[in-house]
């Protein structure tokens, strides 16, 4: 997983700059500025509709966007061009963007397992399609990732037969075989039973403990507060606050955030 | 009293077999061409390019619109003149129903297409694969799935449709029955032979199909028609 | 390319087109009422519990949808006469084969209609004392024939399509008038050309208008 372009490890694994997204005629982000460092876990809280999961989105460029620079491993991704008016536009090619999602791995809030195809068959898709590897290489990779999310034993069942919790700890386990240098989770416990949500949780928890780079957007507060190294609120489409956990979950400073928090106040710390 | 005598058809019955080989193989040809043309032309319409999915859509809504006699009047008398090349029957129908044959493929497979959720093209590019990829290896193997009743229904209708190339003089099994009831002077017996014989043909298939649907349904696949 | 296109001589004769499409939408009408009437009494028939109402009305419609129309036409031209005492002409023929082939699809779109609407409307018409007959006309019917107007209209689309088959009985509708310009000038190219634009031109609104039909009524579901 070389990329020709990027240069020897840098501090900074993700910087995104003045980030604007918009649809149609809505600006649903409005000039997001992001440092991720390598080992940081990221916890991203708002409320619907604030841009949440479009700012994550955008950081594997599952959607595009319509101005701002993002860098990943300190190189620019995209081909920016000054233009007449001074302003900067960036380019993106469909072949740049899928050596990027490689490296920046996806959980979906529901799950988007191929159905088509069981556990390990999942698992093992990314490293055989994209990254070309044999299928027998593949599979003992692939079942080692199951196994790491603790579902060895569940390799050969297809997606249907499998609990939420279970499909969404496959998807992980499907994410994590492209060994991404990054992790986004989009409400990963979102679509799951109350009583499901444990499992996925314990998972995510160990891959911090490894010091995976992770950005998680969430709703599960008190999850957050323990497993998060930084906590981002977002409103508005810019980052309202931002801070350690103790900051910006237990002592708020702007109004609004303790209005959000105090509408999810079922956490426990 | 109208005397019945079947005799004349049980007597060339061989002839009426013969006919009935040949509209099967045009059925098989205009299949074996129209459902890759057809997957072409819908892939050619999901295409973001306007230079591809106009013509593509452009090519669907004629085939699909204009009555099929008339696309095969067409082909068998307008084109060999055009490109200047001799056909025989069998080709100038087989282009014509394979092309025909293929609008409609093509509105089933962009309908099993679309019908894939979203999340599914997401996660496929999530994990770095290309558009081609991820129709290949995830939206195309569900969709297709999905379509095989609607496949199999157009597949029957297409071999009603190759009938019509009993008036282009080509030796399917309509054309038999004409030219046999025309020598024996028994329109009655031959034609109800082979009214019979076509119903036998199709209502099987379409047996066939329904239990395919049935099975299919007790899996609890979705369909699309 | 040395070819000399001949389009004049195919709008040359108008009389020879306006004919054809005479022809053509007069057999289209025909066959539409003939073929919506009798799917209604079949797609009713079907529906019905009486055995000898329903039986004879299921093999009508596997019989005619299983058989390709233009065999029907043909039986209805070469067969039929000799049980009668009269000759068919090339109207009453290709209107019968297309009418019949008609009658069974809409049946069947008829009797999906019908099975589609819930008991409830059944069982709300019986408690106010109504007889299956006056349930059927003032309460089943209305709703059903909603859902059933794109199928329907696709149906319709299909008859006027069907309409070139009766050139080869020889009737005189658009396709068979193009076989004579053809046959008559030596540029089938043209000919046939013109035939099929003008039959797209014709429909491609009617299809497109089928489609809004379509979205209209679901939305208002």
């Amino acid at each position: 997983m070389t990329n020709a372009a990027a240069p020897a490890p840098n501090p900074t694994l993700l910087r995104v700059t003045a980030l604007r997204k918009q649809f149609g005629q809505a600006e649903v982000l409005k000039g997001i500025d992001l440092c991720v460092a390598p080992g940081d876990r990221i916890a991203i809280l708002g409320a619907s509709g604030s841009g949440k999961s479009t700012l994550l989105r955008c950081l594997n460029f599952m959607e595009r966007p319509s101005s701002g620079r993002v860098e990943l491993g300190g190189s620019v991704v995209g081909t920016e061009r000054t233009m007449r008016d001074g302003s900067v536009q960036t380019g993106y090619s469909e072949r740049e963007l899928t050596r990027v999602r490689q490296r920046v791995g996806m959980v979906f809030q529901q799950f988007n397992l191929f159905p088509h195809m069981t556990a390990l068959g999942n698992v093992m898709e990314g490293l055989v399609t994209v990254q070309g590897m044999a299928r027998a290489l593949a599979s003992t990779k692939a079942r080692a990732q199951l196994a790491r999310v603790g579902l060895a034993e569940k390799a050969d069942e297809y997606p249907a037969r499998l609990s939420g919790g279970q499909k969404q700890r496959v998807a992980i386990a499907r994410a994590l075989a492209l060994e991404p240098e990054l992790l986004l989770f989009d409400e990963p416990t979102s679509a799951l039973d109350p009583e499901l949500v444990g499992e996925v949780l314990r998972v995510i928890r160990a891959l911090a403990d490894e010091g995976r780079t992770m950005l998680l957007v969430t709703h599960e507060v008190g999850f957050a507060y323990h497993f998060a190294s930084r906590v981002l609120f977002i409103a508005d489409g810019v980052i309202h606050e931002q801070g350690t956990p103790d900051e910006v979950l237990k002592h708020p400073r702007q109004p609004r955030t303790q209005a959000f928090l105090a509408r999810h106040n079922e956490f426990s710390f | 009293m109208y005397q019945w005598d079947f005799a004349p058809v049980v007597a060339n019955s061989g002839v009426l077999a013969a006919g009935l080989a040949n509209t099967l193989k045009l059925t098989a040809t205009a299949l074996a061409l129209g459902i890759p043309l057809g997957l072409g032309l819908a892939l050619l319409r999901l295409s973001r390019l306007r230079v591809l999915s106009l013509p593509a859509g452009f090519v669907v809504e004629f085939f699909r619109t204009t009555p099929p006699l008339v696309q095969l009047f067409w082909f068998f008398f307008a084109l060999p003149i055009l490109i200047r090349v001799e056909m025989t029957p069998f080709v100038a129908a087989a282009i014509t129903f394979s092309i025909q044959s293929s609008a409609f493929f093509a509105e089933v497979f962009r309908a099993g297409i679309v019908s894939i959720e979203r999340g599914q093209s997401e996660a496929a590019r999530a994990l770095g694969m290309t558009g081609a990829q991820a129709m290949r290896r995830v939206i195309l193997p569900q969709a297709v799935k999905r379509m095989i009743p609607a496949f199999m229904e157009r597949s029957i209708e297409l071999m009603k449709t190759t009938t019509l190339v009993a008036t282009v003089s080509y030796a399917d099994l309509l054309f038999q029955a004409n030219e046999l009831a025309q020598k024996t002077f028994r329109p009655l017996e031959v034609f109800s032979v082979t009214a019979l014989i076509y119903f036998v043909v199709i209502y099987a298939a379409s047996l066939v199909v329904h239990r395919v649907e049935r099975r299919l349904a007790v899996s609890g696949e979705t369909t699309v028609h | 390319m040395n070819q000399r296109w001949n389009f004049d001589a195919v709008w040359a004769n108008p009389e020879a087109l306006l004919a054809g499409a005479a022809g053509t939408l007069r057999i289209f009408a025909i066959c539409l009422v003939l073929g919506l009437t009798l799917g209604l009494l079949v797609g009713l028939g079907r529906y019905s519990t009486r055995r000898w109402i329903y039986l004879p009305a299921s093999a009508f419609v596997e019989f005619f949808r299983n058989t390709p129309v233009l065999v029907q036409i043909l039986w209805f031209y070469f067969a039929l006469p000799m049980l009668l005492p009269f000759e068919i002409s090339p109207l009453t023929a290709a209107a019968l084969g297309i009418s019949l082939n008609s009658a069974a699809f809409s049946g069947e779109i008829f009797r999906g209609g019908i099975q589609s609407l819930e008991r409830g409307q059944w069982e709300g018409a019986q408690a106010l004392g109504m007889t299956q007959g006056q349930a059927m006309r003032r309460i089943i019917l209305p709703q059903a024939i909603k859902r059933m107007l794109p199928a329907l209209t696709n149906r319709a689309i299909e008859i006027f399509k069907m309409s070139t088959l009766a050139s080869a009985v020889a009737y005189v509708e658009l396709l068979q008038q193009g076989k004579l310009i053809a046959s008559i000038n030596y540029n089938p190219i043209e000919a046939y050309s013109v035939i099929a634009l003008l039959f797209f031109v014709f429909l491609y609104p009617l299809v497109q208008a089928t489609y809004l039909l379509e979205r209209k009524l679901r939305e208002g579901d």
